[in-house]
């Protein structure tokens, strides 16, 4: 059997779970996540240098980049020219073109502004980016973005760091349904079984941090998800039995006892 | 490359770095200044006046008075 791998911007990768960076204790608590997940592509947040520190240590050191692609994100940029500039300056650092488009609409529930991911997402495909846009579970949206030649759709499961889990399976399975490119869930997943069940609807793979990063035991729940996502992915190609009302006996009737 | 000067001659340029006021020597370039701050091995991106300055320009890009200028780098993020 060929091995079960999904394509991002012309790469492949095995792990179906991708992980933030975010939240940790300290650098070497995220490593160890990182590691216990079995994630390839971890994402990762743009900022300034604090200038009065700038000697200290930084993220990337503790991450094996031979191993590990980095997708930056542009979090906290609230317009898409703040997305765009903010794209840029990741491409410039060096860690190649994969971008995890996010333009916030409201403070509160950081929900995407949809229009704005959609300008911005024009703009960057259009000047060489692999754009990987965070966008709300609408059909609508997804089927611009990828029109547009996002290399994947990401909607979310429920608002960022709300471990509500997937509010609107209904939604994600239109979106699936009519995809032309892989579907990533991003962000609102709480736990294990979160994850396995959107990789049961037949999402390509999950992307998370607070889930991870915030459990009791970080290093334990990184393996949780692993397994979620792997057990998720193979009842998915396992293909599941239909629902019923009644029961069906598993027991055959024949040689029961008078 | 266009730099606005002050008339008179000065021994440093101020500029805002990173929202900082900071003082630099004159005809500091942005090489030097990622030097300064020990930054010369990191995976970094500047700009200056929203310009992005491409690492190779690094060493002959003068930075002037008055310039914006602003250091990024990767942190954690989800």
């Amino acid at each position: 059997m060929p091995e079960d791998t999904f394509e991002i911007g012309g790469a492949r990768y095995r792990s179906r779970l991708i992980v933030g960076t975010g939240k940790y204790r300290d650098f070497a608590e995220t490593r160890a996540a990182i590691d216990a997940s079995g994630a390839e592509i971890v994402t990762v947040a743009v900022r300034r240098v604090n200038i009065t520190k700038a000697d200290e240590e930084n993220l990337l050191d503790y991450l094996d980049l031979d191993r590990i692609t980095i997708l930056p994100n542009t979090a906290g940029c609230y317009s898409a020219e703040e997305a765009i500039r903010t794209a840029r300056l990741a491409r410039e650092a060096g860690v190649g073109s994969l971008l995890k488009l996010e333009v916030i609409g409201d403070e509160k529930t950081l929900f995407p502004d949809a229009t704005a991911t959609i300008e911005a997402a024009q703009v960057l495909v259009e000047d060489g980016f692999t754009v990987l846009p965070y966008i709300n579970d609408d059909p609508i949206a997804a089927r611009k973005l990828a029109d547009l030649g996002c290399a994947a759709v990401m909607p979310l499961a429920a608002p960022i760091g709300s471990g509500l889990g997937i509010r609107n399976p209904y939604n994600l399975k239109i979106i699936l349904e009519q995809a032309t490119v892989p579907i990533i869930v991003d962000a609102g997943v709480g736990t294990a079984s979160d994850v396995a069940r959107a990789m049961e609807l037949g999402c390509e793979a999950v992307l998370l941090n607070t889930a991870i990063a915030g459990a009791k035991d970080p290093i334990a729940m990184a393996e949780a998800m692993k397994l979620g996502v792997e057990a998720g992915r193979k009842a998915f190609l396992a293909g599941r039995i239909g629902r019923k009302l009644y029961a069906t006996a598993s027991s055959p009737i024949e040689g029961l006892l008078d | 490359m266009y730099c606005r000067r002050a008339v008179f001659i000065v021994a440093c340029v101020r500029l805002r770095l990173n929202g900082e006021e900071t003082e630099l020597p004159d005809g500091c370039t942005i090489a030097e200044m990622v030097a300064q701050l020990d930054l010369s091995r990191r995976r970094i991106a500047v700009e200056v006046n929203r310009d992005i300055v491409p690492r190779t320009s690094f060493a002959e890009h003068v930075l002037c008075d008055g310039d914006i200028v602003e250091v990024v780098h990767f942190i954690g993020g989800g």
